[in-house]
């Protein structure tokens, strides 16, 4: 249960949050055209006759983005539906040129499924929360119009006119921006697992819906408003923060909240209206009669369902499970497709590098590339796929520390060298004579020096200042240069300490 | 030596072959009948018969190198002005597609110049295909070239192919395309004493056929005869990968199938095509063609399709509830008609565009279909039209476990005059009353001339067969056509 309240003049509001997500389909061409989809292209050079709704045009469906959508219902435990339909959606706008968006509104390819947000203390989820999905089908994008090309008029460009997307319908699960930025994430890294999505927000890629309404704890549900196309996560927590305490506002102030499609300005992270129920179009729907029904079978779904990679539940659960990482570090190398293939492809190459298990190694390479290279490439202002030291690279730094050959501090200066000069670890090691030493006797010569230096506190040691160990370890190393082996010197102190 | 104009498909084609006359005699000699009868029938949208000479010299030239020439191979023909014609402007009769010219060629065209066939050019229509009398044309009426008996009232070729229809009786061309979505083929052949048919909705791709009602919408031949109209078809038909609804199924060798003999079949006569107020000759000349039927061997046995009365109506949801919807399209955004008034938005042109581009026939419909699809009437009307379509599918079904085909009137009367039901949509509604049934549910069906009414002008039976029976129904439709003789033409006088 979220605790998350809105605090009115009145007292507390309960939130209640629904997320329609449209998300462009992973796919060369569209929904019903065999046009490129490219982003980024030049205005209308993606354009088919189909796209362009000339006279006689029929559209044809593209079998790839049906896999996608089923796929991505797979991959949230949905209902496939191996019957489902196209309907017209009919409006009026310049970016739509059939004057119908091709959509399914009586018969989703897949209905009900659901996903599971983490607990996150800090961000206010408690615990685990399942969020149902209501359903997910498969529509046309519209086109884009251009309103600054021109002092008087407006241009069209038809590049994404007819693009797949797949509108994946949340239930009205979630109770605090929170939780609703928890699922956008969530379905967002799902989405990029199954590959039925690139999940690039800033592109259009992915974009929400926000569904809002304020009630009484345990009220029936209030009336909702919908801010449209709101594009990232940030944004959707903030329309919600907003939208909430907007409808409690009005609602204290004696008013009713009037459902209503609104907009969300990133400018002020505030919403305004865009149009009342009232205005609302009539879509007459019906089904497409230039299309059949929609039949999958068996065989296909199985191919579909043999297609899905492992999925970030059980990725999570068996990092945890077989390689023994921590739930913390499970979950970072789990939220993203680029971070887990980076942390896989290095795993093989490490344990491969040290002739051990993979699980041997697992928690030395989960360590070492959160604590390391994902700090060193954070100041660097570089993502994961443009890290400098590949996975063999690291796999090489690794395995010196494994064997013994240097240390863990050591390792952090020769990673430094590596990202800038694009060095490998051996060879670093020993231009620069970082070879840790192992050595008993040149140890063991540095700690009887530091023994003596320090009698007064090997005194307070031997009374029971047992804290003063770190302290001759430190100053062994330091005079070893910090290429002492660690094991090595504390083995010595403690039989010289008694 | 028969007049070349008076040959028809076959005949021309096997002349051509045989080196009897070229294919550009044939191409001249129908290009020469197009423009004289073009200021007083107006059957045709623009004449094109430069395009007829160039696929007939492609034909001659084929022929001298010895090369196999197609199934259509030095005929030329009329192409209903709703199939897009790379090049040539296609209007589908209205203004708002007046001055449009396609980059791409329609399946069904592009196959019928493949086989052989050239264009004289684009028949006249009902405008977007809407209409059965041929009077919602922007490009003017289409005018029968039969008349009355003493009378030189003009009268309607049909529709809403009675560009097709009337090219044919006048000998303008041997055959034509049509489109049938309620009876555009059958009924103007009924009224023109041609034969027309209406495939399996399927069997024609609908690609670059400028769309009315998807879900009926269906290519068909045109022609003075049986024979002709299958080997057309047959070069016409074909699966078509562009097309989602067009059947994958290989064509059949209909025309040398064909065969007159109907012994051993069962020919069904729906008891409710016995329609109050029907004229007795169109009673008489359905019992003459029973009277066919059985000398040609079949048993003729009465059938029910119980739901009949209800067909005329649910086509009337169901075919502008499409409509409404498929020409949404024509908003003066990318192509055809756009009027901008000075200072308009874009809601502004919509309006201007569509009051201006669209004829009252097609806004009347697509009223129509706004209406029934509207929130809180759906399910009164599409909903229940579907319905009722469905259960017209059944009672034909049902039919045919007992028959093989069905045999009634194509239209409830003969040709009216132009101008008679133009201000009454009802009544003019009700001359597909026993073609929307087959259409509904996308069966085969054609008609065949079977005599001359009192006033002298023809009468059409029509054959329904069974989904992909087109075979069936061309058997029928050749038994008949040998038993009726039908040989008039009507008189030149234009």
């Amino acid at each position: 249960m979220s605790t998350y309240r809105i605090q009115g003049a009145t007292g507390d509001w309960e939130v209640v949050i629904g997320l329609e997500v449209h998300a462009q389909v992973t796919s060369n061409s569209k929904l019903f055209s065999g046009s490129a989809t490219a982003f980024g292209a030049e205005p209308n050079s993606q354009v088919s006759l189909i796209d362009a709704a000339m006279p006689g045009m029929l559209p044809v469906l593209n079998g790839e983005c049906i896999r996608q959508a089923v796929r991505t219902g797979m991959a949230i435990d949905a209902q496939i539906n191996k019957w489902s339909r196209f309907d017209r959606k009919n409006y009026f706008y310049a970016d739509l040129p059939q004057g119908y968006q091709i959509s399914q509104l009586y018969h989703p390819i897949v209905g009900e499924g659901s996903l599971t947000i983490e607990a996150d203390e800090k961000a206010g989820i408690p615990e685990a929360k399942v969020i149902g999905v209501e359903r997910i089908h498969v529509e046309q994008d519209a086109g884009k119009l251009m309103h600054d090309q021109h002092p008087t008029m407006s241009y069209v460009d038809l590049n994404r006119s007819g693009v797949a997307l797949m509108e994946i319908v949340s239930r009205p699960d979630m109770n605090s921006p929170a939780e609703a930025g928890a699922y956008l994430s969530k379905l967002r890294t799902i989405l990029r697992y199954v590959g039925s999505c690139d999940g690039n927000m800033d592109q259009g890629s992915m974009r929400a819906d926000v569904n809002v309404s304020v009630r009484r704890p345990g009220d029936e549900l209030g009336t909702r408003t919908e801010t449209k196309n709101v594009n990232s996560v940030r944004f959707v927590m903030q329309a919600i923060e907003h939208e909430a305490n907007r409808q409690v506002d009005v609602i204290e102030g004696g008013g009713k909240i009037v459902q209503e499609t609104r907009l969300f300005d990133p400018n002020t992270g505030s919403t305004r209206s865009m149009r009342s129920k009232e205005d609302a179009h009539d879509y007459r729907y019906f089904p497409d009669p230039d299309l059949l029904p929609l039949v999958l079978e068996d065989a296909f779904l199985e191919n579909c369902r043999a297609s899905l990679p492992e999925l970030p539940d059980a990725k999570r659960a068996r990092y945890e499970g077989e390689l023994g990482l921590s739930a913390y570090n499970a979950a970072v190398l789990t939220a993203d497709v680029d971070t887990f293939r980076w942390f896989e492809a290095l795993l093989a190459e490490t344990a491969l590098a040290q002739g051990k298990q993979p699980a041997e190694v697992a928690k030395q390479a989960a360590n070492w590339l959160i604590s390391e290279l994902f700090g060193a490439l954070n100041k660097l202002g570089k993502s994961l796929d443009e890290s400098p030291v590949s996975h063999e690279q690291a796999a090489e730094l690794l395995a010196l520390v494994g064997k013994g050959t240097i240390s863990g501090s050591i390792a952090k200066q020769v990673l430094e060298i590596m990202l800038e000069t694009g060095e490998g670890a051996t060879a670093i090691v020993e231009r620069e004579g970082l070879k840790q030493e192992s050595d008993t006797g040149a140890i063991e010569a540095k700690v009887d020096e530091i023994l003596a230096a320090n009698s007064d506190k090997v005194e307070q040691y031997r009374g029971g200042k047992v804290a003063l160990f770190g302290f001759f370890v430190g100053q062994t190393m330091k005079a070893m240069q910090g290429k002492a082996n660690p094991g090595v010197i504390n083995e010595i102190l403690k039989s010289k300490l008694g | 030596m028969t007049n070349i104009t008076d040959l028809g498909v076959a005949a021309i084609r096997d002349g051509v072959a045989a080196g009897q006359f070229s294919a550009v005699e044939v191409a001249e000699a129908f290009n020469a009948n197009v423009a004289a009868a073009q200021s007083a029938l107006n059957a045709f949208i623009v004449a094109t018969p430069e395009k007829a000479i160039e696929a007939a010299k492609a034909v001659d030239a084929a022929r001298s190198a010895g090369q196999a020439l197609g199934p259509m191979a030095g005929v030329p023909i009329g192409m209903k002005d709703l199939f897009a014609t790379e090049g040539v402007q296609t209007t589908a009769a209205s203004r708002m597609l007046e001055c449009f010219v396609p980059h791409y060629e329609s399946t069904v065209s592009r196959k019928l110049w493949e086989a052989g066939a050239g264009m004289l050019g684009k028949l006249n229509l009902d405008q977007f295909a809407m209409g059965s009398s041929n009077e919602s044309s922007y490009f003017g009426n289409v005018i029968s070239p039969w008349q009355r008996r003493g009378s030189n009232a003009q009268l309607t070729p049909g529709g809403s192919s009675g560009g097709s229809s009337a090219a044919i009786a006048a000998r303008l061309a041997p055959a034509a395309t049509g489109t049938d979505t309620g009876g555009s083929i059958r009924q103007p052949a009924a009224y023109t004493g041609t034969v027309g048919i209406k495939p399996t909705y399927g069997r024609c791709s609908r690609w670059g056929v400028v769309a009315y009602a998807s879900s009926l919408d269906q290519a068909g031949s045109m022609a003075r005869d049986v024979t002709d109209c299958s080997i057309m078809l047959e070069a016409m038909a074909g699966f078509d990968p562009k097309d989602s609804t067009s059947l994958d199924l290989a064509v059949p060798a209909w025309t040398a199938s064909l065969s007159g003999d109907l012994k051993g079949k069962k020919v069904g006569i729906p008891r409710e095509y016995r329609v109050d107020g029907m004229p007795a000759e169109v009673d008489a000349i359905w019992e003459q063609g029973i009277a066919w039927a059985k000398d040609a061997g079949a048993e003729v046995v009465e059938v029910s399709l119980p739901h009949t009365k209800y067909a005329l109506a649910a086509y009337y949801i169901i075919a502008p509830a499409e409509a409404s919807s498929n020409l949404a399209r024509y908003d003066g955004v990318r192509y055809g008609l756009r009027d901008l008034p000075d200072g308009a938005g874009l809601q502004d042109m919509y309006a201007a565009t569509r009051a201006a581009g669209f004829g009252d026939e097609v806004k009347r419909r697509i009223l129509i279909g706004t209406y029934v699809l509207s929130a809180g009437f759906y399910d009164a009307y599409y909903t229940q039209a579907q319905k009722v379509r469905t259960l017209i599918s059944q009672d034909f079904a049902k039919a045919f476990e007992q028959v093989d085909v069905l045999l009634t009137p194509t239209a409830p009367s003969a040709a009216f005059a132009l101008g008679e039901n133009v201000d009454d949509p009802l009544s003019m509604y009700l001359n597909d009353v026993f073609t929307v049934p087959a259409s509904l549910a996308g069966l085969p069906a054609m008609s065949v001339p079977a005599g001359l009414d009192a006033q002298g002008l023809p009468l059409g039976l029509q054959i329904i067969g069974r989904p992909l029976d087109e075979q069936g129904v061309l058997n029928a439709g050749l038994a008949i056509e040998a038993r009726a003789g039908f040989t008039a033409k009507p008189e030149k006088w234009w």
